[in-house]
């Protein structure tokens, strides 16, 4: 973990209420697609923890939707604006464990999951990725994430893609994976990791803090209690408590 | 040369800076961050007889100028805090550390503190008869001052520590708490700890807190606190932990002049990981700026 001021270079709006942020400086200490930034909002008192969408020598993306009142205000934020942000936390995916990877995306968990694809992609893998959303307008950077990965798109309401949830579109497309990485709504990874327990899963938690001090984010685990922010956010499928 | 040393029940503590229970962990893994021999002491997050998960999610609600927590005291039980937290704490911090006790009943509290009495690590321990997020104990020792008297005496007879008393701000007269844990034979009072509130969810009007309820604290209870850290300076003869809100030196200052001996930063380490650092780092340029020598000559207020 690392204190840094970091740049904002670009802000741009590329879906419903779903905003993708550029942020150069000194992102050394992260290591692995699937950690979390922690950033300072000015005018309020606990940072936001947010994915790291994609990150490379200087910089990190964030994919963010505006939930509530910090992330509307982040929004706004312009171009050259420095935010104080804690980089390189919580325990991001473990690329090896898949030969044939499936990455699985709900929603704005959708965040992590490129990033991750481009890891495989440096390694000569070229994922399979299921994105799932309520519908369409849900449905964001499919350009970039056709190029990564082999994409299967779903949607609740069907406006794009197969109609369904996520699980359903793995069954129906009979996708061919050993492991998968997952990320999005809590009832999603739940479902998928009763389907499937070869994986793993990306949690979200309210956060107090961020690495680990306060307990704000404990899970029950198999292996006992697990803190989101320090042991997670990705969990065994298996070992997580619904 | 500044002196930040300060002698709080016959030890000396090389700054006032003790960073509180619940918002350090265990403390070693602030260590890869910082030197963490640089802290007055530490506080470590509360231990029970037994392991506890603590509560639901979420525990976590933001607040202008703070968080309310609702933790639950999540802790690995005693024995393993002193077998293996403790001992990893050791290798990374060499002096000694005050231990946090909570619990549900008189044996809980009891048992646990005896257990503490062989640690050598440990220099005292904290009483927590004042965690609002515990249910048929922890506050509930902290709001009646004959239960607390009971609960105070029923620990001293066991242990071989020192007993500080954590107080609650969630009750009608802090005075009469505080005179009543002295009169039970405490050595010291802390205070204070987090004021009960809640936060609801705009959109579902609902409690954000899965517990409901839970602790405020952050630099908007620091008013509160340095009030309350003065009233009781003023009305005991013990000395005194002040903690709530502090965030910068300037706060630590005045935290002093209230009537602190020790002062113990919360709710700052959880947006800041340095927090104590920094402010460990930024104490001598303020007594500077402020004409003080030794940082002991100005509790309770300036002579």
């Amino acid at each position: 973990m690392q204190n840094v001021n970091l740049k904002i270079e670009k802000n741009v709006k590329v879906g419903t209420d779903i905003y993708l942020m550029k942020l150069v400086g000194d992102t050394s200490s992260i290591k692995k697609p699937g950690e979390f930034i922690n950033i300072t909002v000015p005018g309020y008192y606990l940072r936001r923890p947010i994915s790291v969408c994609d990150y490379g020598t200087g910089y990190v993306d964030i994919l963010y939707k505006v939930l509530g009142l910090g992330t509307k205000d982040m929004s706004t934020f312009k171009e050259g604006m420095m935010l104080d942000c804690l980089v390189g936390l919580g325990n991001g995916f473990d690329i090896t464990k898949a030969q044939k990877p499936l990455l699985v995306g709900g929603g704005i968990g959708i965040a992590p999951l490129v990033g991750l694809a481009r890891a495989f992609n440096e390694k000569g893998i070229k994922p399979i990725l299921v994105f799932g959303a309520r519908s369409k307008n849900d449905i964001v950077l499919v350009e970039q994430l056709s190029e990564l990965c082999d994409l299967h798109v779903c949607t609740d309401d069907g406006s794009l893609g197969f109609k369904g949830n996520v699980i359903e579109c793995i069954k129906a497309s009979n996708l061919d994976f050993d492991y998968y990485y997952s990320c999005g709504p809590q009832k999603m990874l739940e479902f998928l990791s009763k389907a499937y327990p070869n994986g793993c899963v990306s949690l979200e938690a309210r956060m107090g803090c961020g690495f680990g001090a306060c307990m704000g984010c404990s899970i029950e685990t198999t292996k006992g209690p697990k803190r989101v922010c320090k042991e997670g956010p990705v969990f065994e499928a298996t070992e997580v408590i619904f | 040369m500044k002196n930040l040393k300060v002698n709080f029940l016959g030890k000396v503590f090389k700054n006032p800076i003790v960073p509180a229970s619940g918002t350090f962990g265990f403390g070693y893994e602030f260590s890869d961050l910082y030197d963490i021999n640089i802290l007055g002491s530490i506080s470590i997050k509360g231990t029970t007889l037994e392991p506890r998960y603590g509560n639901k999610l979420p525990r976590i609600a933001e607040c202008p100028s703070g968080l309310i927590n609702a933790i639950g005291l999540q802790n690995p039980g005693v024995d393993k805090v002193v077998t293996e937290e403790l001992v990893k704490l050791d290798e990374v911090y060499a002096d000694q550390i005050i231990a946090n006790v909570g619990g549900h009943s008189t044996y809980e509290y009891v048992e646990t503190v005896k257990k503490f009495n062989n640690s050598d690590k440990t220099f005292a321990i904290e009483l927590n008869i004042s965690c609002p997020n515990v249910t048929g104990g922890g506050m509930a020792f902290g709001v009646d001052p004959q239960t607390a008297y009971d609960l105070v005496k029923a620990v001293k007879e066991v242990s071989t520590k020192p007993i500080i008393v954590k107080l609650s701000p969630n009750v009608t007269n802090v005075v009469e708490m505080a005179k009543a844990v002295e009169s039970a034979g405490a050595d010291a009072i802390s205070l204070i700890n987090t004021l009960v509130g809640m936060r609801f969810n705009l959109k579902t009007g609902k409690p954000i807190i899965a517990n409901v309820k839970g602790g405020y604290s952050g630099p908007g209870i620091y008013p509160v606190a340095l009030r309350m850290v003065y009233e009781v300076s003023q009305a005991v003869n013990l000395p005194i932990i002040g903690m709530g809100g502090v965030s910068t030196a300037y706060d630590v200052i005045e935290m002093m002049y209230a009537g602190a001996s020790l002062v113990m930063v919360g709710a700052q380490n959880l947006i800041d990981p340095y927090a104590c650092k920094k402010i460990i780092e930024d104490l001598p340029r303020v007594m500077d700026e402020l004409n003080i020598e030794n940082l002991e000559d100005i509790i309770g207020g300036r002579k």
